[in-house]
């Protein structure tokens, strides 16, 4: 009877600290099934996997493949028992061919690298599954949906029987995703069996025969997809009623906030990251920004934040809304500060730059505010105090106190609940947010989209970058795609479709690979 | 029955610790420590541990009991000597502490205090007996606190206006003060010929700018002299760096940059503007303390006026995590297994690197502790709960 399972969890426990990850989990894996592992972020999808990968080990429970008990030590251990991973973030050599990367680590004979063989074992893998691929492409040319290619195949390769998917289509396009898709069903027709894990819901109904769901640690459930809907899994997921839906309500009128003019930025390599950008943001709209990851989103907000170098010629100009006009150009953020620019930025990276990690949620909320008082040489520490207090109760932040531990220490959900929290707090007029609600679940989702739709109502401009398309076309009024560094369309996103959105996504890319 | 493998040691970061069980864990390290000491002092030369012991502690408090001297206020030189040196190590240590937390890696603190140390000297050779004595140590203090900025100015520029590595140029800089103190004891040479400086006295035997003889008749602390002096600058200059680190604008906007440099200027803070302030600050205290060893301890200079404790306070300042009064308790760990190293070595004739065992052993196991401190260790299985 075992045998029908190709993996079989049974009382798995995983405790970090005090912190108890996975509490007591029985899964299991049917061969030739495609399983979803549904849960909000924290709710130890991730965790249970990487014990399957070996890269955790269980405090408790046991682990069966193919009805054998066995014990996972190492990445080397979970290979040897035919469990592959792909990560979400990718584990390649850069300057290495895809083959190169797909034979990396492995044992040939005599220390041979016999280039033809591996090329044609390949080429027979992504042949029988509709991969496209080519061998020998370096690494640093491909594209992100190439990379997750090379990771799928390397596992492949080395006779995985089992694949598990860390929320694989986080960086892809609608069309890409859809490929993925299809390259799964062939896996599954071919006898392999698949976890992928994800919390976009419609994803989940539309490959998965299968769902798992789990909550804070804890095992909720499993139901066939095809009775299973957005709304049950939703509930199951949050352990209570959520209405899905977003207000994007229209507001009253819409002032001009914020005018860009060729705006074009080279990074480090002299590289164009933003190629002559022009658009304009109105107060009382939320400004959606789609793209590919690394489309120049980053580089756009950091401009208008007065972090990046400009080429001449650039214009970004504020708008306030009593109506006075101020050049931003050549100004760094505290020129920004002291022209009275009420702007908000919630960062990309947000312990890269939006935080400091080794300080506390005060200090951290400080940043902003720490220059009150002038002439004074003392920092005030009550007032962040109270706002920090403030975004705490009102975002319903988890932490054991405000002002001893790192934020570092907290879960992602509430480091970034912080960081939004604070921003908001300033009373912007202008408020940019990079992927605001990445690593947020559900819940807490909903409670920066009407935070965001609050700012807009109040007459703030809010430019939001996004990668969920779904969420960008309820939530923004216009959506500007970018596509290589230039805006390839700013459209309607209430008369939108995803699809079109998606092939603005891609379409410029050709065009700059005729120009290479 | 299938066998059920588990590692044999697990390592888990603690969630943090209470204060009590961390000094705990030190406690037991420093016990550790003297055990696994004496047990190679007997395996090796087979002395007396305990002897051994008493020895290290006559040289650094001297034989009368330090409760004595403590609650009679009165220290004999040795104990004197020992807090001196504390003094020293500690003040350098706190120079380093704004440039450290603010992720600056500076090396230079050598090189620093030999600036601070020259202008001192340089005002006492050549203007001592020619300005009024209070003048005299202003322009000591002043110079020697600019000298020493200036000198940790320099790499913090190179740093903020074309990112040169800091690690290396404090560092250089170290050799070019070394080489300039040489070139100004080879020109204030006293007597000619010895090439050193000599103690430095007007005219031959006025103490002008011996700081512990400008108040001496009318000093109304008791133990006044030299040292008593360095205890009462340091102390002033600790309780200015702990404030100017932990409550001011200033220190969190370094607290800022040594977490991210990045979320310093999106938070519109001016990192080169602040790589030059800062270093200007430690090397301004690193400079004072050229001073206070000029006219309080050595009242000479020579190429070995900073003797090695611009880099030892590196190692202070770390241990430390940057706090003022911590470097206080490292650095008379510090000065005490340097001064009993070389106690024993008098006492039992033995070589004194073979007495540094010692010294390495004991900070072993300090360091050790950490680990202890912020990792928690499980051995063997763990109980299957029923």
């Amino acid at each position: 009877m075992d045998n029908l399972n190709a993996i079989e969890l049974r009382n798995i426990t995983k405790r970090f600290g005090p912190v108890v990850a996975n509490d007591n989990i029985s899964l299991q894996l049917h061969k030739g099934e495609i399983l979803s592992l549904l849960g909000e972020n924290g709710s130890g999808k991730t965790t249970l996997m990487n014990m399957l990968g070996g890269i955790y080990f269980p405090d408790e429970g046991q682990v069966f493949v193919d009805g054998e008990e066995v014990t996972i030590r190492s990445p080397k251990d979970s290979f040897a028992h035919g469990i592959g991973m792909i990560h979400q973030h990718f584990k390649l050599v850069d300057v290495f061919t895809a083959a190169e990367n797909i034979v990396l680590g492995l044992e040939g004979d005599k220390g041979k690298l016999d280039k033809a063989s591996i090329r044609k074992a390949v080429r027979e893998i992504a042949d029988r599954y509709g991969f496209d691929i080519d061998p020998d492409q370096k690494v640093y040319n491909m594209s992100v949906s190439q990379k997750q290619t090379v990771e799928i195949v390397k596992v492949l390769y080395r006779g995985a029987n089992v694949l598990i998917l860390d929320e694989p289509t986080a960086v892809l396009t609608p069309q890409e995703t859809d490929k993925l898709f299809k390259v799964m069903r062939n896996m599954k027709k071919d006898g392999k069996a698949i976890i992928i894990i994800t919390h976009k819901l419609h994803e989940v109904l539309d490959v998965s025969d299968r769902v798992v769901v789990l909550r804070k640690g804890q095992y909720i459930g499993d139901v066939e997809t095809a009775r299973a809907s957005q709304q049950s899994l939703t509930d199951m997921m949050v352990g209570h009623s959520v209405s899905l839906n977003i207000k994007c309500p229209k507001a009253e009128e819409c002032k001009d906030r914020l005018r860009v003019k060729n705006l074009t930025v080279l990074d480090k390599e002299g590289v164009k990251k933003l190629d002559n950008v022009a658009f304009d943001a109105f107060g009382g709209e939320i400004l959606g920004i789609a793209g590919i990851a690394g489309s120049g989103q980053k580089e756009l907000l950091e401009s208008i934040a007065g972090l990046q170098k400009l080429q001449p010629g650039a214009e970004i100009t504020y708008i306030s809304p009593e109506g006075e006009e101020k050049s931003l150009v050549g100004e760094d953020p505290l020129d920004i500060i002291h022209d009275g620019v009420l702007l908000s930025f919630v960062p990309e990276d947000r312990f890269g730059m939006g935080l400091a990690g080794s300080l506390c949620i005060n200090d951290n909320v400080m940043l902003r505010t720490f220059r009150r008082g002038k002439g004074n040489p003392f920092l005030d520490k009550k007032y962040p105090a109270g706002v920090a207090e403030k975004i705490v109760n009102d975002l319903e932040v988890v932490t054991p106190n405000n002002n001893r531990i790192p934020i570092r220490r907290l879960s992602g959900g509430n480091v970034q609940k912080v960081l939004v929290g604070r921003e908001i707090s300033c009373n912007p007029t202008l408020l940019m947010t990079a992927y605001a609600v990445r690593g947020l679940d559900i819940n807490t989702s909903y409670t920066i989209y009407n935070l965001l739709t609050e700012q807009k109502m109040k007459g703030v401009a809010v430019i939001y970058v996004g990668e969920d398309l779904d969420v960008l076309l309820e939530l923004c009024d216009r959506i500007l795609v970018l596509c290589g560094g230039q805006v390839s369309g700013i459209v309607d996103a209430h008369s939108v479709t995803k699809e079109e959105v998606g092939l603005l996504m891609t379409q410029f890319r050709k065009e700059g690979a005729e120009n290479a | 029955m299938h066998e059920h493998h588990e590692p044999l040691i697990r390592i888990s970061k603690r969630d943090g610790i209470s204060k009590p069980r961390a000094w705990g864990i030190r406690l037991i390290a420093v016990v550790l420590s003297l055990i696994v000491s004496a047990i190679i002092i007997y395996s090796l030369v087979k002395m007396n541990p305990l002897e051994v012991y008493a020895s290290m502690w006559k040289g650094a408090f001297d034989e009368k009991s330090l409760f004595t001297q403590i609650f009679t206020f009165s220290f004999t030189p040795k104990t004197w000597y020992f807090i001196r040196d504390v003094m020293i190590l500690a003040c350098i240590s706190i120079g380093l502490a704004p440039a450290f937390k603010m992720k600056f890696w500076n090396i230079g603190a050598e090189g620093q205090v030999l600036v601070g140390c020259i202008a001192s000297a340089f005002f006492m050779i050549n203007f001592a007996g020619k300005m009024a004595t209070p003048l005299l140590f202003v322009c000591m203090i002043g110079t020697s606190i600019l000298a020493g900025a200036i000198w940790g100015i320099i790499p913090g520029f190179f740093k903020a206006r074309w990112n040169a590595n800091e690690t290396l140029f404090t560092l250089m800089m170290n050799y070019i003060a070394i080489r300039l103190t040489a070139f100004c004891v080879s020109k204030w040479e006293n007597p000619p010929g010895s090439n050193s400086v000599g103690s430095i006295r007007y005219q031959g035997k006025e103490r002008i700018g011996w700081i512990g003889d400008m108040f001496k008749n009318d000093n109304p602390v008791k133990f006044g002299n030299d040292y008593m002096w360095l205890v009462l600058i340091v102390l002033a200059v600790a309780v200015f760096m702990y404030i100017y680190l932990r409550k001011t604008k200033h220190g969190y906007e370094i607290a800022v940059v040594g977490d991210s440099e990045n979320t310093a200027r999106y938070s519109g803070i001016r990192v080169p503007n602040l790589y030059v302030r800062t270093m200007a600050l430690s090397g301004a205290v690193c400079g004072l303390t050229g001073f206070m060893i000029v006219s309080a301890v050595d009242h000479t200079i020579s190429t070995s006026s900073a003797d090695g404790r611009g880099f030892t306070a590196i190692i202070v300042a770390w241990l430390a995590k940057m706090n003022p009064f911590v470097m206080f308790l490292i650095s008379v760990l510090l000065v005490f297994l340097d001064k009993g190293a070389s106690q024993i070595a008098t006492d039992f004739q033995i070589s004194e690197y073979a007495s540094e065992i010692i010294s390495g052993v004991v900070l072993f196991f300090i360091l050790g502790s950490e680990f202890f401190i912020n990792y928690k260790v499980k051995l063997g299985r763990n109980k299957k709960e029923g």
